[in-house]
């Protein structure tokens, strides 16, 4: 099958700085729920900026179903980024709106759906919300568009316990299964349980591209203790 | 409830061994529907794939057996589920004559041990 997403000797380099992506190769097949695990620093969010046309390349290409980033493939990839970038005067209904008029994939019944499980009130303005509350307003509109390729940078770092298993179902639930979800996270215990995949950035290089069960068969760990171990600091 | 899961082993035997414990335990009988992959995948908060590889390898194992279009059933073969049971009762009992050799029993003294609890039970 076509990979969905794909990295040819892909490097980054910020001005005279070292390298914060060294020759990344990289294949996801379509249909999995891959983990980018790595330290701080490592290139995660790199990766991520490279794939949403935030960051152009300094050598190599980065793929999106064949294409290089840019308007076709943002119809395809449904991005969370680490910052939120919404209008904190909007009401929450509005920017409902606002998405549905800006994707033509978004699913308004599904963000309504998800706001009343939330129990997030729709009237509300984005300046008057909490911030985990914020978190969970960015991940439900994200996750209500029926996207190929979901691309979520930390979606349950500041929630609390419960939301964070709500937001782990409506992960599972809402995401067909030709869909790849690539997700990047320090709360792996939290996650390791619903990924097919993970992959470990460090420094710039991926060091292991592995699904969970060939770690826990080969290793006979959790994935948690062998990134504990990988990157003993 | 997500599923108990140990951390250490591969996520897929163990939901095997959790849908043989459900038969076992008769929330499944002969003859059952299985909830579907994605449903069964929710509820035990796992990877749907990973649960697909589960019930593809209970299928394997003849314990389950899919119907083209209508979905995953509990087998119906009465011997087949005696005998996982059995197997399942071995490996508990080989488990705790382990457990009482590390704490210096022999196994005549963890069986008269045994005898003993049973008659203070009754």
């Amino acid at each position: 099958m076509k990979p969905i997403l794909e990295c040819k000797g892909l490097s980054k380099k910020y001005n005279n700085m070292c390298y914060a992506l060294t020759n990344l190769n990289l294949a996801l097949a379509p249909g999995q729920i891959v983990g980018l695990l790595g330290p701080n620093g490592s290139g995660k969010s790199t990766l991520i900026k490279l794939v949403n046309d935030l960051l152009i390349p300094t050598e190599g290409v980065v793929l999106v179903d064949g294409m290089a980033p840019g308007v076709e493939t943002k119809k395809l990839v449904s991005y969370l980024p680490e910052r939120s970038y919404l209008d904190p005067s909007m009401k929450i209904r509005d920017i409902i709106s606002y998405f549905a008029d800006f994707y033509e994939n978004f699913v308004t019944d599904r963000a309504y759906h998800m706001m009343t499980d939330l129990e997030i009130d729709v009237n509300a303005r984005m300046r008057t919300l909490s911030k985990g509350t914020k978190e969970k307003v960015q991940l439900a509109l994200v996750m209500s568009r029926d996207a190929r390729l979901y691309i979520l940078d930390e979606p349950i770092g500041g929630v609390d316990p419960a939301a964070r298993d709500y937001i782990l179902r409506t992960i599972l639930t809402n995401y067909s299964e030709d869909a790849t979800i690539l997700l990047s996270t320090h709360l792996i215990t939290d996650i390791e349980n619903i990924l097919d995949r993970v992959l470990f950035l460090r420094q710039g290089q991926l060091v292991l591209n592995q699904t969970v069960d060939e770690i826990r068969m080969d290793q006979g760990k959790s994935v948690d203790a062998l990134f504990r171990e990988v990157f003993r600091c | 409830m997500p599923w108990d899961l140990d951390n250490d082993r591969p996520i897929y035997l163990q939901l095997m061994e959790r849908i043989q414990q459900d038969i076992i335990a008769g929330i499944y009988k002969p003859g059952d529907k299985l909830p579907s992959v994605r449903d069964l995948a929710v509820e035990a908060a796992v990877n749907p794939n990973t649960m697909q590889k589960a019930l593809s390898e209970l299928e394997r194992s003849g314990l389950v057996y899919a119907q083209r279009t209508s979905g995953r059933f509990i087998t119906e073969d009465e011997q087949m589920l005696k005998e996982m049971k059995k197997e399942q009762a071995s490996r508990h009992i080989a488990e705790f004559f382990e457990k009482m050799r590390s704490l210096g029993f022999r196994d005549e003294e963890t069986l008269s041990l045994i005898e003993e609890a049973v008659k203070e039970e009754h």
